[in-house]
């Protein structure tokens, strides 16, 4: 049982980093400032919550991993937001270099 | 494994001081340093210090970055002719070989650091009990220096004043910051609508565990600035006149409570800011839950800046 | 070289780059940039040092530690008041330059609080 978690805890963990890593090569590759914002909100936020997903596991009490989930939440809000907001400053002031 | 963590943060955090130090433009300078202070969280966390890390995130990365930005862009088209006045090569190799030599003589001092080091953690264990928190730094600085914690809280209403004191004539007294722009279906609005009741909730709670675990005052005071910086930035509530009574009240209530606990000391204990024996957990909570509002309300307005406006709306 | 040390070595490094910045940047805002840059490099030593300092079962001294945390809320404090202080110069003069030199004519003429 220990060992099941161990392995859902590092697989779930590394393809979290792999959409962190994507989301960063969408940020330095992608020609725009929409393009970017849409590379590292996406990819970003699946790739927190793969990893709280896989830390779950590992939290020695319920409490804890409710915790780490709020957080996830509240990062998505706050990314989902930061985004709007930069998207509409983006628009605003012309055409995006 | 752990080193070559360590070195990778490192190698980020001189990378990212680098560029601020060299940015052309002052809000790039201002990006990285806010990334930098996020990095140097880590940092405090790598070296056991979780508390520290909680205050860098919410204060040195989060207030400051926030009264940077707003700076940086207000000060912006005063950047062109600040270029002009760039030192010649001459004054810049001398600031480097003075900033090198600075930086030897630390690192020379690091390398030197005594061994074993010295320490009060043990002192700091042993009478953690007859305080009756949990939290090691809490007992250090609601208890062991406690003077330094309320001349800390002192020194931020000052700095408050001192800001305040910059008002011009005609609005001394009035609203601290810009007059906000209400956008009733802006996201902006949406978010300071569904933010903050959580965000009091997670600053009341951080201000509670921090008896036993890392957390506390200022960090969650900074949460709790931080909900009513949303409100005022999106237009859902504007800044108090600085004049209002509750305003004053509110700002001198925390430090006010920790001077009476202090002088009470002086009568049932013999010795200022010392708790009597068995009351040093509730007296500690009775001036953090005091402090909390005055930190929240102090960091909020210190962020905003002096009176700008009437107090009437225009 | 454990971690300490190079934190420590770090920190070191963030002071030098500070104080290059706080000389040469003629603008106020860029050096209280720098200036903040040499605070957290102080505050890392500090940390290094309660680092080295951890005993009977706390990772770091808390002493030292607890020192941080005001340290760091009293620099934003100092912070805040440098910008109000720059803000207030640039609404009087319409120019945010440190130079004696009188440089481009002011917008309006320095009032009052010039002393």
């Amino acid at each position: 049982m220990r060992i099941a978690a161990d392995i859902f805890t590092i697989v779930a963990i590394l393809t979290g980093a792999f959409f962190f890593l994507a989301g960063t090569v969408g940020l330095l590759r992608f020609p725009d400032t929409l393009t970017r914002l849409h590379a590292l909100t996406k990819a970003d936020n699946l790739g927190l919550g793969l990893v709280v997903l896989g830390l779950l596991p590992q939290s020695n009490s319920v409490f804890a991993g409710l915790k780490m989930i709020l957080v996830w939440l509240l990062v998505l809000l706050a990314s989902a937001t930061v985004s709007q907001l930069i998207a509409r400053a983006a628009r605003r002031d012309g055409p995006p270099s | 494994m752990s080193d070559a963590l360590h070195l990778a943060l490192i190698a980020l955090l001189l990378a990212l001081a680098f560029w601020t130090v060299v940015a052309r433009e002052t809000f790039a300078a201002v990006a990285g340093f806010v990334s930098y202070g996020l990095l140097l969280t880590l940092a405090w966390v790598a070296l056991s210090a979780v508390d520290v890390a909680l205050t860098e995130a919410a204060i040195g990365a989060g207030l400051t970055g926030a009264l940077l930005i707003g700076a940086a862009s207000r000060l912006r088209k005063t950047e062109a002719a600040a270029r002009t006045e760039w030192p010649g090569r001459a004054t810049r190799v001398l600031a480097a070989i003075v900033a090198s030599a600075v930086a030897a003589a630390i690192a020379a001092c690091v390398l030197l650091l005594p061994d074993p080091a010295p320490t009060l953690a043990p002192e700091v264990a042993q009478n953690l009990a007859s305080t009756g928190v949990g939290n090691p730094i809490t007992a250090v600085l609601m208890s062991f220096r406690a003077m330094d914690t309320m001349l800390e809280a002192i020194v931020l209403l000052f700095g408050l004043i001192a800001i305040w004191s910059l008002a011009s004539d005609r609005y001394w007294g009035g609203r601290p910051g810009l007059a906000p722009v209400y956008e009733p279906n802006g996201i902006l609005a949406y978010l300071a609508r569904v933010l903050p009741p959580i965000g009091i909730v997670v600053g009341i709670y951080i201000l509670w565990v921090g008896a036993d675990y890392p957390g506390g005052k200022f960090q969650g005071g900074t949460v709790l600035a931080a909900m009513w910086l949303l409100l005022m930035m999106s237009g859902l509530h504007d800044a108090p006149a600085v004049s209002r009574r509750w305003v004053r009240l509110v700002l001198i209530g925390g430090p006010a409570v920790f001077i009476l606990v202090g002088v009470l000391g002086v009568f049932v204990a013999n010795a200022f800011l010392a708790y009597p024996a068995g009351f040093a957990k509730p007296l500690i909570i009775v001036i953090e839950v005091a402090l909390l509002p005055s930190l929240a309300v102090t960091l909020t307005l210190l962020l905003i800046g002096p009176p700008q406006r009437s107090e009437s709306p225009p | 070289m454990n971690a300490p040390t190079l934190f420590g070595l770090c920190a070191a490094v963030l002071v030098g780059l500070g104080l290059y910045g706080l000389i040469v940047h003629p603008q106020p805002l860029r050096k209280v940039l720098s200036f903040n840059l040499i605070g957290s490099g102080v505050f890392l030593v500090c940390a290094v040092i309660a680092r080295r300092g951890a005993a009977a079962g706390v990772g770091g001294d808390p002493v030292p530690q607890a020192l941080l945390i005001t340290a760091i809320v009293v620099a934003f404090a100092a912070s805040a008041l440098a910008v109000a202080l720059m803000l207030r110069q640039c609404d009087e003069t319409g120019s945010n330059s440190l130079s004696s030199d009188p440089g481009p004519a002011p917008a309006k003429p320095p009032a009052d609080g010039e002393a």
